[in-house]
């Protein structure tokens, strides 16, 4: 075999996940990004959107314009994309719950634009079972999600021919703590449940060009020769699939195409600039190989685990990416890791490990159905990981080693280095939002609404072209949501924690016991927990493991989930008779949303404390203290036992307990 | 405090659902000072001070972990809410042995209106017995029963859970989960009670729930009850809950409401006496079926801490 290829190869897609604030400011940066060399978009939807909500309803609150850019009908579409040639633009959309809904204002903008559907080139996200796992913004119950789902790569095979309608997460996987074996299987086992549930709903001499257009969205941690090798597992075990249980014939249709964005959960906020040579480490996991090399990539930025990433920090991902492509050889040579017998020794372990965890999925009827099951390993899984960093067993320089550090000149602005979105803006789309609906003919839109319902109950029919219409006609996120809602109806997905398999003996974990014992006995019953995720943040890793260490610890634990109003806390907290409120948010609207539910408790005559754990910058620790809240804890406080005794101490304090005898 | 379990007493009385997370808060604590607050707030609520018995129905509910309870109860609750019902739902969840912490999910699974102060729901830990109900929920199912029009008790288990329940509770649902023969088993075997109305939930799956009711039919008409088999689907559309909540009705009609009353307060009471005074107070009542027999010789408007305070007094003299 040749050494060097004839002509190095393309690079691969370049991205940026962005979009905050409203339609035109997110248009502005993504016109900048573009001038910079990025060579995709790639937007990014804020909580409402993404969860079937206009920016008026209560779940909204503290959310609009925090995450991504908020998008109710196809004005705001229209500005988002204004300037940006549909015809030749590759847009990515993290989409899911309402992914047909962004996609057919998509079309419509086009349509705006005068380019054809058939021109255009991009993905949607459009995975839920990952939403029901790990991510949280689904809004329909499984079964009708998994139609929307094959209605539109039904209609997508058909009508936009060059779209990815759906990336299968593996991504998600990761962050929630999933092994490299379990990444593989639950992703593996989540595209099937799609092809399933699509086989049934389209000709069977389609099946060929419906595999070729499923892509999956995979995620590269630090370690990245396993994830290497992760990869290279995926690709056989797809090829396999295609071949074996679909009938693909043709090899190109069975090839495994994947994006990615590198690992999240391994950002650390302590020496953030750590950061930066982990992102490129896990980037070469990814582009090193050619023969499972990423077809797009995206990079997050130095300070995610810190809040919202300004433009320069982006700009510098986006660099990172050029300099790999560009200044480095990566792209010059055949796959160099072939004919190597430690890469193929690990891939064969994967592939091992992946098919025997797909076939516990498959005796569990199935993707669908192991929802709980899976869900349940995952939290298990990333308990463990918890506890290998508190242990010191995983090295994670900065956080349990070589901790000691000079102050950062990166984060000494008076911001913190962060991006702050302007609370200004939820009003400013409000207004927006309902000087639109005063402008259309409203007509029209009741008319699609209600053909839209007669096709969600007409099991048969495709979902698209209602869809289609109501874009059209000017209706909104929050109306072609309400109206799937009162057919599908509504949903919550198990939390996992229940089913997580009990701590074993573990010392410092006795002496927490016996202190959670001793100041139960002194209440008068057992010190009693609530553990809340109010707003609309789906990511409930941080929840998910304080609820499982409570129990552990020897508490009663109220968890109920996310995606919880400030007043339903409240009532919760109040009827359950909770000794202390914890609350999670990582979404940056603990400005707005934890204020609330203090006004909610107080009103309710609820007087606990409470305490607060997520992506808090440190500006806004100090506000926090003042309205109320007893303790603010941020990914720098990695040792859970310590963050429950805490809680044990703020309890007995309050109550009056005395402390314990030393 | 006596005075502040006799304002909460009133409080019921005069059916204040508000006044139930103190109510729970109150019967949870477990110092002797809480017993004497448990036994006056159960004074207040005592057939003797209402002039007959609570007017809420106490309903049991139970069955194995995955049968689809809290999808089922869900929608029983938005049932009774619809017809203008006020109701408590006691959540019972086991607690680990090796640390004492329990996780209690689920609450959120039963849907209320936010600002409806008509659902009140507690999630209650089963403490030290395993799969049994929490000591406070008996108590605690009495005093709502003056508030509320409709109290569930529900419990995970299937075998000795159920026949607990039916100690406390009215009327008695088990959920039954298609395709798992537990029940069915157990019931044949006499491990445990007949409840009043057996559910098959999940009536989606078809021809596999069909076949789970006409077994479950034939094995209790075998043992000559008139126990009823509903099928419920609690997928959109939800289905078979109208019938649900009319068995319940039909069921609860047909009861002695006295005396079963009366007898779910002689077991609360041994209950009690047993967990506070052990194998060794119940031998000296000479074992438990000639407890339970003594007690049947008792008033039957008596309160359980007054029957309690019997017990022991008769095991004193004994000794």
């Amino acid at each position: 075999m040749a050494t060097r290829l004839p002509e190095p190869d393309r690079p691969w897609m370049m991205r940026t996940y962005a979009g905050h604030s409203t339609a035109k400011r997110s248009n502005e940066l993504y016109r900048g990004n573009l001038a910079k060399g990025q060579t995709g978009l790639s937007i990014a939807f804020d909580l409402p959107t993404q969860t079937g909500y206009d920016a008026d309803h209560e779940l909204a609150k503290g959310e609009v314009g925090k995450v991504g850019v908020p998008i109710a009908h196809r004005g705001d579409m229209g500005f988002l994309l204004h300037d940006i040639p549909l015809d030749v633009m590759n847009t990515s959309m993290t989409i899911n719950a309402t992914a047909a809904w962004l996609l057919a204002l998509y079309i419509v903008v086009a349509e705006e634009q005068g380019v054809d559907s058939k021109a255009l080139q991009g993905t949607t996200q459009n995975d839920i079972l990952k939403e029901y796992l790990s991510r949280g913004t689904y809004a329909f119950p499984p079964g009708p999600s998994m139609r929307l789902i094959a209605d539109m790569i039904a209609y997508t095979v058909q009508h936009v021919p060059k779209w990815n309608p759906i990336n299968i997460c593996s991504y998600h996987l990761q962050e929630a703590g999933a092994t490299p074996v379990q990444e593989i299987a639950y992703a593996m086992s989540n595209a099937i449940a799609v092809l399933d549930a699509v086989r049934e709903r389209v000709d069977q001499d389609l099946m060929g060009r419906v595999f070729a257009r499923i892509s999956f969205f995979v995620n590269a941690g630090v370690r990245f020769v396993e994830e290497h090798a992760k990869l290279r597992a995926m690709s056989a075990l797809w090829d396999g699939i295609g071949r074996e249980r679909y009938g693909v014939e043709d090899a190109k249709q069975r090839r495994f195409r994947y994006g990615v964005q590198v690992n999240s959960l391994g950002l650390t906020e302590a020496q953030p600039e750590n950061n930066v040579q982990r992102i490129v480490l896990e980037a070469l996991a990814v582009t090193l190989g050619r023969s499972a090399r990423a077809r797009a990539i995206q990079l997050p930025a130095w300070n995610e685990a810190l809040g919202l990433p300004r433009p320069w920090d982006q700009q510098w991902s986006l660099r990172i990416q050029q300099v790999l492509a560009y200044e480095t050889d990566v792209l010059e040579y055949p796959d160099i890791f072939e004919g190597s017998k430690v890469m193929d020794g690990l891939v064969a372990e994967l592939i091992e490990g992946a098919r025997a965890e797909m076939a516990v999925v498959e005796e569990h009827g199935g993707a669908v159905e192991a929802v709980p099951y899976m869900k349940a390993a995952l939290v298990d899984s990333h308990r463990e990981r918890v506890r290998r960093i508190e242990e010191g067993e995983l090295v994670v320089v900065g956080i349990n080693k070589y901790t000691e550090t000079e102050p950062s000149p990166l984060t000494a602005d008076a911001e913190g280095g962060i991006l702050v979105v302007d609370p200004e803006v939820e009003a400013e789309q409000v207004g927006d939002l309902r000087g639109w609906r005063e402008a259309r003919d409203q007509q029209a839109v009741d008319a699609a609404l209600a053909e839209l319902a007669r096709v969600a109950r007409a099991e048969h029919e495709n979902i698209m072209p209602p869809t289609i219409a109501a874009a059209r006609a000017g209706a909104t996120t929050g109306e072609w949501a309400r109206a799937l809602r009162d057919v599908f109806g509504s949903y919550r997905a198990p939390t996992g924690v229940g089913e997580a398999m009990a701590a074993g003996e573990d010392d410092r974990l006795e002496e927490l016991r016996d202190e959670v014992d001793r100041v139960s006995e002194a209440l008068g019953r057992r010190l009693k927990i609530l553990v809340g995720k109010p707003g609309l943040d789906g990511h409930s890793n941080g929840a998910e493991q304080i609820a499982v260490r409570a129990r552990d610890a020897g508490m009663d634990v109220v968890y109920e989930g996310i995606r919880l109003t400030p007043s339903q806390i409240a009532a919760s907290a109040l009827q359950e008779g909770v000794h202390v409120v914890g609350l999670s948010i990582l979404s940056g609207s603990h400005r707005s949303l934890i204020p609330e539910v203090l006004r909610a408790l107080r009103e309710e005559g609820a007087d606990v404390p409470v305490v607060v754990g997520g992506i808090i910058p440190e500006a806004d620790v100090a506000p926090l203290r003042e309205a109320g809240v007893a303790a603010v804890y941020t990914p720098k406080d990695f040792d859970l036992n310590r963050i429950i005794r805490d809680i044990v101490e703020l309890v007995a304090e309050r109550n009056g307990v005395a402390a314990a005898s030393a | 405090m006596a005075p502040a379990a006799a304002e909460l007493g009133r409080r019921l009385r005069e059916r204040d659902v508000s006044a139930a997370p103190a109510v729970l808060n109150l019967v949870e604590r477990r110092t002797p000072a809480g017993r004497e607050d448990v036994a006056a707030l159960l004074h207040e609520v005592s057939p003797a001070v209402l002039g007959g018995e609570a007017p809420g129905d106490v309903v049991g509910v139970t069955g194995p972990p995955g049968a689809g309870k809290s999808s089922l109860l869900g929608e029983l609750v938005a049932a009774w809410r619809r017809a203008g019902r006020t109701v408590a739902v006691l959540a019972v969840d086991p607690t680990s042995r090796r640390s004492g912490g329990a996780l209690l999910g689920d609450r959120a699974r039963i849907p209320s209106e936010p600002g409806d102060r008509g659902v009140f729901i507690r999630s209650t830990a089963a403490g030290e017995r395993l799969g049994g109900l929490a000591p406070a929920t008996r108590a605690a199912a009495q005093a709502l029963a003056a508030a509320f029009d409709v109290v569930v008790i529900e419990t995970v288990g299937v075998g000795q859970s159920e026949t607990e329940v039916a100690d406390v509770a009215d009327t008695v649902v088990v959920v039954v989960q298609p395709g798992s023969g537990d029940v069915l088993q157990f019931l044949k075997a006499g491990i445990m009670e007949i409840p009043d109305v057996l559910v098959v939930t999940k009536a989606d799956l078809g021809v596999v729930a069909q076949r789970a009711r006409r077994d479950l039919l034939a094995a209790v008409r075998a043992l000559g009850s008139e126990a009823e088999v509903v099928m419920v689907s609690s997928v959109a559309p939800a289905q078979g809950f109208d019938e649900l909540v009319a068995a319940l009705g039909r069921r609860r009609e047909q009861l002695d409401l006295r005396s079963r009353r009366t007898h779910a307060r002689r077991r609360a009471a041994l209950a009690d006496f047993v967990a506070e005074h052990g194998d060794r107070g119940l031998r000296a009542l000479g074992g438990r079926r000639a407890a339970e027999k003594w007690l049947d010789e008792q008033e039957p408007g008596l309160d359980v801490p007054a029957l309690e305070r019997r017990l022991e007094q008769r095991a004193l003299e004994a000794s």
